[in-house]
């Protein structure tokens, strides 16, 4: 089976991207500057709201239940869908889903199709399979047209330009959209960007959405934004196709009442998002006459079977857990090497390839508890984290010193604010990962709170003396 | 090799085990200790809303029924519009003769791609959250109408007004919605810089007319 997320398989591990990254000064003043604007956000709303441990609990309870019984759920789903006049396909991969996808828009002969940000997608490579069928996909998002048009990979799930500033922006769109002039403003910016997407809204037939939730008992769809871009592509296209993960369906309309308050305020700080769509099947006379659904497993099905990071699948990809890592915070999106990023990529991306690929993710965390604290439907992100380890080490990963090396950080960082004696330890977590004179695999979780040129500067020796010490002399 | 969906459901029944029989018990049993419903007298609730409406960016106006004509007039005159379309079933006593109203009758998206902007009216609101809700009935029209042109004015009736999440969404579902809208403030976006700027692809422009007899 091809298991594939995003382009994580080619990616460089963790430590080697997180090195690079957090060479670039300017992504992480923006990287910095945007998490610590939404951790600001959200802390105000969710402060506003009396019952939110409370929501947080049955949200949890809501979506342990579903996964109990999600074949029951899929099923009741798919024959909602139909009677409302929708079609449901049903795809174990990523390659399924978008020979699915393609298939559909190709009998209707469609060569251009316009997208709502869909991280589903991302993960099954829509975009590129498109573009080898000969259709052209359209990013419909702000943040996901500058990550298509800039030719780059998203770094953030709910804000994925936010290592872009607004000179690059408006460079990439002066260059795409042939523009004579155009200022930075981000006012001019985001003009610039309804006006170039406005004609191709109104013209493609074609258009794909992801989904939010899944609704069993309605067989309904529910899609949350903040630009009206995702509202076009649901509404205004001939045939519409909304991919979802199996993981999405909630069992009743009710238990939207949960969501929709929790969703808002931990993804971008709001009572509210501008605009949720809700749709059921095809209605006449409003939107799309061709309604297709695909679900998608893609490997889910076996992060079900492990009882002890199930809750993995519950996750609403608020993205609040990345804005309140040390770790993301430090390094910004793209060392992760997946499109899911931040606390919950390093849970989800290595179980989503069955552990071949992202084996350093679960070590890309100081096990602070922050992610669990924020998340809105209490997935318990350090302790999956410490099972994934676990099962990493039973398989044999990593090497026996680099191993050693995380255990003893691992120590350290438990007490996770005190960073001068972390940066110590840093230090002298340093030589095992070094070879041929240069840093490898230098685990995330020392990433997230040095600073490599500092790793640089520190002498061999004393080191080398600490560690046969604590080896009694055992290298590899 | 059997179709991906029997293979699918095969590999969850597998990986979930051994569960109670009971779903509906199982389900009847989370625990929802949330608010099901606000505590707000009528008047608190009214300025909640729009406290929220306008930290949001949506325009607000007070009027009585009687006066709800000369408030539509004087809401689209502050924004310059003279021509609005309106849903087939929008009452038509509710309209000034100031000005043209053109009812959404087309199939097409490009007459609202060049119209001024749209009036309608709304399923509830929301005034925990700032937001309006669509149920799309013959008085708010297609999605569309609400989404392609640059202005939307929304008429809400005191009545419809609630405090909280759970009972605006109960109210939509007893009216058996199968398309539902909620809208807080105008479109927005915070992808550059994190600076958010109102109006990106929906309407630019929302003005609320708060009917309170
Ligand atoms: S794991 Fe929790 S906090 Fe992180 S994106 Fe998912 S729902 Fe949000």
């Amino acid at each position: 089976m091809s298991v594939r997320v995003g382009e994580a398989a080619h990616a460089p591990a963790f430590p080697k991207a997180a090195k690079r990254l957090l060479e670039n000064a300017q992504l992480r003043r923006n990287v910095r500057r945007a998490t610590d604007t939404i951790r600001a956000k959200r802390a105000k709303v969710v402060a506003e709201m009396a019952d939110w441990q409370e929501l947080r609990a049955a949200a949890h309870e809501i979506k342990e239940h579903t996964l109990r019984y999600l074949d029951f759920y899929l099923e009741r789903f798919e024959a909602n869908c139909t009677r409302a006049g929708g079609q449901v396909h049903w795809a174990r991969d990523a390659d399924e889903a978008n020979r699915i996808a393609i298939g559909l828009i190709q009998a209707r002969g469609q060569r251009e199709v316009i997208k709502v940000k869909t991280m589903t997608s991302d993960e099954t490579g829509l975009n590129r399979a498109l573009e080898a069928a000969g259709i052209t996909p359209h990013e419909t998002d702000l943040a996901d047209m500058i990550v298509q048009l800039g030719e780059d990979k998203p770094s953030h799930i709910v804000v994925p330009a936010l290592h872009r500033n607004r000179s690059e922006i408006r460079e990439i769109f002066l260059r795409k959209m042939k523009l004579a002039e155009l200022s930075d403003r981000p006012e001019d910016l985001t003009g610039a960007a309804r006006g170039y997407l406005r004609e191709k809204f109104l013209r493609v037939k074609a258009g794909f959405s992801g989904a939010n939730f899944a609704i069993a008992e309605t067989g309904s769809i529910c899609v949350v934004e903040s630009e009206g871009n995702g509202r076009m592509c649901v509404t205004l296209p001939e045939i519409l196709i909304t991919m979802l993960g199996v993981e999405k369906v909630i069992p009743t309309f009710r238990d939207l009442e949960v969501f929709l308050q929790l969703l808002p305020r931990s993804a971008t700080g709001e009572r509210m998002n501008p605009y949720n769509s809700i749709w059921t099947g095809v209605s006449a006379g409003d939107g799309p006459r061709e309604f297709h659904v695909i679900l998608l497993d893609n490997n889910r099905t076996a992060v079900l079977a492990d009882a002890e990071s199930r809750e993995t699948l519950d996750c609403i990809r608020c993205g609040a857990c990345l804005n309140a890592c040390p770790v993301y915070r430090q390094t910004g999106g793209h060392a992760y090497g997946s499109i899911y990023s931040g606390p919950i990529g390093a849970i989800l991306s290595p179980q989503l390839q069955s552990m071949d690929h992202s084996k350093s993710l679960p070590y890309a965390s100081s096990l602070c508890g922050a992610c669990y604290e924020v998340c809105p439907v209490k997935i318990n992100i350090p302790e999956i984290l410490i099972h994934l380890r676990a099962k990493l080490v039973e398989s044999g990963y990593p090497p026996l010193v680099e191993r050693a090396a995380m255990k003893v950080a691992s120590v350290a960082f438990s007490g996770a604010d005190s960073l001068a004696a972390a940066q110590g330890l840093a230090r002298l977590c340093q030589w095992p990962f070094e070879h041929d004179g240069q840093l490898r695999n230098l685990p995330g979780l020392l990433g997230g709170w040095t600073d490599f040129r500092d790793l640089a500067a520190i002498p061999k020796e004393s080191f080398r003396d600490w560690w046969s010490k604590r080896t009694g002399g055992q290298d590899e | 090799m059997s179709d991906a969906k029997t293979e699918i459901l095969e590999r969850i029944r597998r990986a979930v085990g051994p569960r109670p029989p009971e779903r509906t018990v199982d389900y009847a049993a989370t625990e929802r200790h949330y608010r099901h419903s606000g505590t707000l007298d009528g008047a608190a609730r009214l300025d909640m809303l729009e406290e929220r409406l306008r930290d949001y960016g949506a325009g607000v106006y007070r009027t009585s029924r009687a006066d709800l004509p000369a408030a539509i007039a004087q809401a689209a005159a502050a924004r310059g519009k003279r021509r609005l379309t309106i849903p087939a079933g929008l009452p038509r006593e509710w309209l000034p003769d100031t000005i043209e109203f053109v009812p959404d009758e087309s199939d097409s998206y490009a007459g609202l791609d060049c119209g001024e902007g749209a009036l309608t009216a709304c399923a509830a609101a929301i005034a925990m959250t700032g937001s309006i809700v669509l149920a799309h009935s013959p008085t708010e029209g297609r999605r569309a109408l609400t989404l392609v042109p640059d202005y939307h004015l929304c008429v809400v009736f005191a009545a419809q007004v609630v405090e909280t999440v759970p009972e605006a969404l109960r109210r939509v579902a007893a009216a058996g919605a199968r398309l539902i809208t909620t809208i807080a403030g105008p479109s927005a976006t915070a992808d550059i810089e994190m600076i958010r700027i109102q109006g990106v692809h929906g309407p630019r422009r929302l003005d609320v007319i708060l009917v309170v007899d």
